[in-house]
């Protein structure tokens, strides 16, 4: 029988001599150092990438312009030459007063935005009085319970100039409730608040699992937000759709791409279904992603993210408005990778992340400090980290042009391939009925267990290399570094003014409005006026959680 | 007669929802063969106290990364010497600072496993420690 010859393209024959003539006798002399080279998701990457790997990506259709669907190079047209990224470094801890503090010194060193860290009892809608609020309070971000603490907290920060991102989720329209009504009395007008609220319930039940109600009222309350803000805040962004944690639990880059904007997806059907224009709503929907280890598998991830979005708004909602097309996103490095052994070695992680998150356009970024594996970070290190995205802008070039790395035949070949990736993840996912049925049957939960779990026994085998931790140990450290300990005081200080706070409050209107609350829960209607009453009558966080909670019942994990 | 397995309660107290760190511990204890019993999130040290009596664990390994061990890990101890599980082991992983490990250690807790720790290790610990039993 006749050999049939596949026909191979004139880039793929060039690259076949090269591996003849010139690769093969060097392996035959010397092979390489390891069989497989893989990313930091343990995804195999090549030796060499070549015209023939980009054979399929079309420039028109698939790069494009800055400013141009499908923005694979960015939203801006001017990129950072218009405009820098926000520089909005994350913090909070202790009582409003240590925050506020906190933020009046970042804002002197240059900080551009705002973002509130909260603690834990109030991430779960305790106040700090709670009995399960014990060891708690102010340790992991500021203790918020009521208006009062909010007032504290803002006080002196003017709400209608400055952007404010606040990290919380399950009782998010609380916080954003206690923000309006600060603003308010600030005298700011609410069509001029800009901020985020992060607000994404979905990679709570997936990743981070700080939730309060099922999944279905959970998502009602986020929709009500949606509404709420289209039509009196209308500069805001109610969520920040968070691939953030999902990675940090341990999924992959793909995994982090595709399950954050599946999520986006499902919250985009959401408001349609309450009724919402996709034009209107979703251009005020925001994105925020890791910067991990891997400095090109991050920036294809990022690329790939804007093309991805800008595809699925226009084929399968029919978006129309350039806006909604347009992906904006924060970046925050991988907390999950700083290391407790040889800890300055994290400020060099953290710029290397932070470049990645630039290279790949990001609206605005969060670098981590180097003493965040253990503890809060102190104002000296919270300054270095800062200090870290000023000499990335400013001394670097890389702000000087836009997308930099377009063109790049491995970054175009990696931003193809998440974007392959993440469209074989959608399909599974729709096939089960859509985001929230995948996280109710475990699916998403059950991939990032899985992958975090085939990432430590990589690092177990030296697969991985974490300096300083599997190689360049040092018995010896060289001198503990100072960490912030926060004061046990704290909840104390914080019960004092709940309690002046419960005692000088009119009683009989906190009992109306909470009523009113549960009120509108059980009839389905926008639950925001009633919160937004409560709040202004001085009802605290967990006696209106507690109103929802009457009547939505608590979230049980399932065995997964 | 086969050699009896070790028994483990991977527990999670307090608020925190970051549950990466129990899971791998979690599955990495099965891998080498010991039984494991994970508690889920939010458990209060009473809970975990009892779960760790009703399931007759040999060890219990408390994962915390919210600060508020000082609070948590010597009142789960207590609990359980209370309820009389005097040889029950009791270790801890996650964010603790350094100063804290000694008063820690002091009350009962017998291994602070921190960032960075190899599971093998953490196996080896538990054979090494937990008391075999009659």
């Amino acid at each position: 029988m006749p050999e049939i010859k596949e026909k191979v393209s004139p880039e793929q024959a060039a690259v076949e001599r090269w591996e003849e003539e010139t690769l093969a006798p060097v392996l035959k002399k010397r092979p390489e150092s390891k069989e497989r080279f893989e990313t930091v998701s343990l995804d195999e990457v090549n030796r060499l990438y070549t015209p023939a790997d980009v054979a399929d990506v079309d420039f028109e259709r698939d790069i494009s312009f800055p400013g141009e669907f499908p923005y694979t190079r960015g939203i801006h047209p001017t990129g950072y030459r218009g405009k820098l990224w926000t520089m909005r470094q994350f913090a909070g801890f202790s009582t409003p007063e240590e925050t506020n503090k906190r933020f009046k010194y970042l804002m002197s060193q240059g900080q551009t935005g705002l973002s509130v860290a909260y603690d834990l009892p109030t991430l779960m809608g305790y106040d700090s009085d709670s009995p399960l609020s014990e060891g708690e309070v102010g340790k992991c971000g500021v203790a918020v319970s009521s208006l009062s603490d909010m007032e504290v907290l803002f006080d002196g920060i003017p709400l209608e100039q400055v952007t404010v991102s606040q990290t919380i989720n399950a009782p998010a329209s609380v916080l954003l409730a206690m923000y309006l009504v600060v603003a308010e009395k600030q005298g700011a007008d609410w069509k001029k608040i800009s901020g985020t609220l992060q607000n994404d319930i979905l990679k709570e039940y997936i990743a981070q699992k700080e939730w309060i109600y099922p999944i279905r009222p959970a998502m009602k309350l986020v929709t009500d937000t949606f509404e709420f803000c289209t039509r009196f805040v209308p500069k805001y962004n109610p969520i920040s759709v968070s691939g953030y944690h999902i990675r940090e639990a341990g999924a992959t880059a793909l995994q982090e791409l595709a399950f954050t904007l599946r999520d986006g997806i499902e919250y985009v059907e959401w408001g349609v279904r309450a009724g919402l224009d996709v034009d209107e709503f979703v251009p005020r929907i925001s994105f925020f992603f890791n910067a991990h280890n891997d400095f090109f598998e991050e920036i294809a991830k990022y690329r790939a993210a804007r093309r991805i979005w800008s595809r699925v708004m226009r084929e399968r909602f029919n978006a129309k408005n350039e806006r909604t097309l347009q992906l904006r996103f924060h970046t925050q490095t991988a907390g999950v990778s700083l290391t407790v052994q040889q800890p300055l070695n994290n400020i060099v992680r953290v710029a290397l992340q932070a470049l990645a998150g630039v290279l790949g356009g990001t609206n605005s970024l969060h670098t981590d400090a180097y003493d965040e594996a253990l503890a809060l970070p102190t104002d000296h290190a919270a300054l270095i980290a800062l200090r870290t995205q000023q000499i990335i802008a400013e001394e670097t070039g890389v702000a000087n042009t836009i997308d930099p790395l377009g063109g790049s035949y491995f970054v175009e070949s990696l931003t193809r391939k998440m974007e392959d990736g993440a469209l074989d993840y959608f399909e599974k996912i729709d096939a089960m009925g859509g985001m929230v049925e995948a996280v109710e049957k475990g699916f998403p939960q059950r991939e990032i267990q899985d992958s975090a779990y085939q990432y430590q026994k990589a690092v177990e085998r030296g697969d991985q290399t974490i300096v300083g931790v599997n190689k360049y140990r040092m018995e010896e450290e060289s001198g503990t570094i100072k960490t912030l300990v926060i004061d046990e005081g704290v909840r104390d200080h914080q019960n004092e003014r709940l309690n002046r706070t419960r005692a000088q409050r009119d009683q009989g209107a906190v009992s109306n409005a909470l009523e009113k609350v549960r009120q509108a829960a059980h009839t389905g209607e926008n639950t925001m006026p009633a919160t937004i009453e409560a709040v202004r009558a001085y009802a605290t966080l967990g006696e209106i959680c507690d109103a929802l909670r009457d009547v939505y019942g608590l979230y049980e994990e399932p065995a997964i | 007669m086969s050699e009896q397995k070790i028994r483990v309660l991977v527990a999670k107290p307090g608020l925190d929802g970051h549950d990466r760190g129990a899971k791998v511990i979690a599955r990495a204890l099965r891998d080498a063969g010991m039984e494991v019993i994970y508690t889920g999130l939010r458990q209060t040290p009473e809970m975990i106290a009892s779960a760790a009596l009703q399931e007759d664990v040999d060890a219990v390994g408390i994962s915390i990364l919210s600060g508020a061990h000082n609070t948590l890990c010597p009142r789960i101890v207590s609990l359980l010497r209370d309820q009389g599980m005097d040889d029950c082991l009791v270790v801890v992983g996650g964010i603790v600072p350094q100063e804290d490990i000694p008063r820690l250690k002091e009350q009962g807790v017998s291994a602070i496993f921190l960032p960075g720790t190899s599971t093998e290790d953490i196996v080896k610990f538990l054979r090494e420690n937990v008391r075999p039993r009659e």
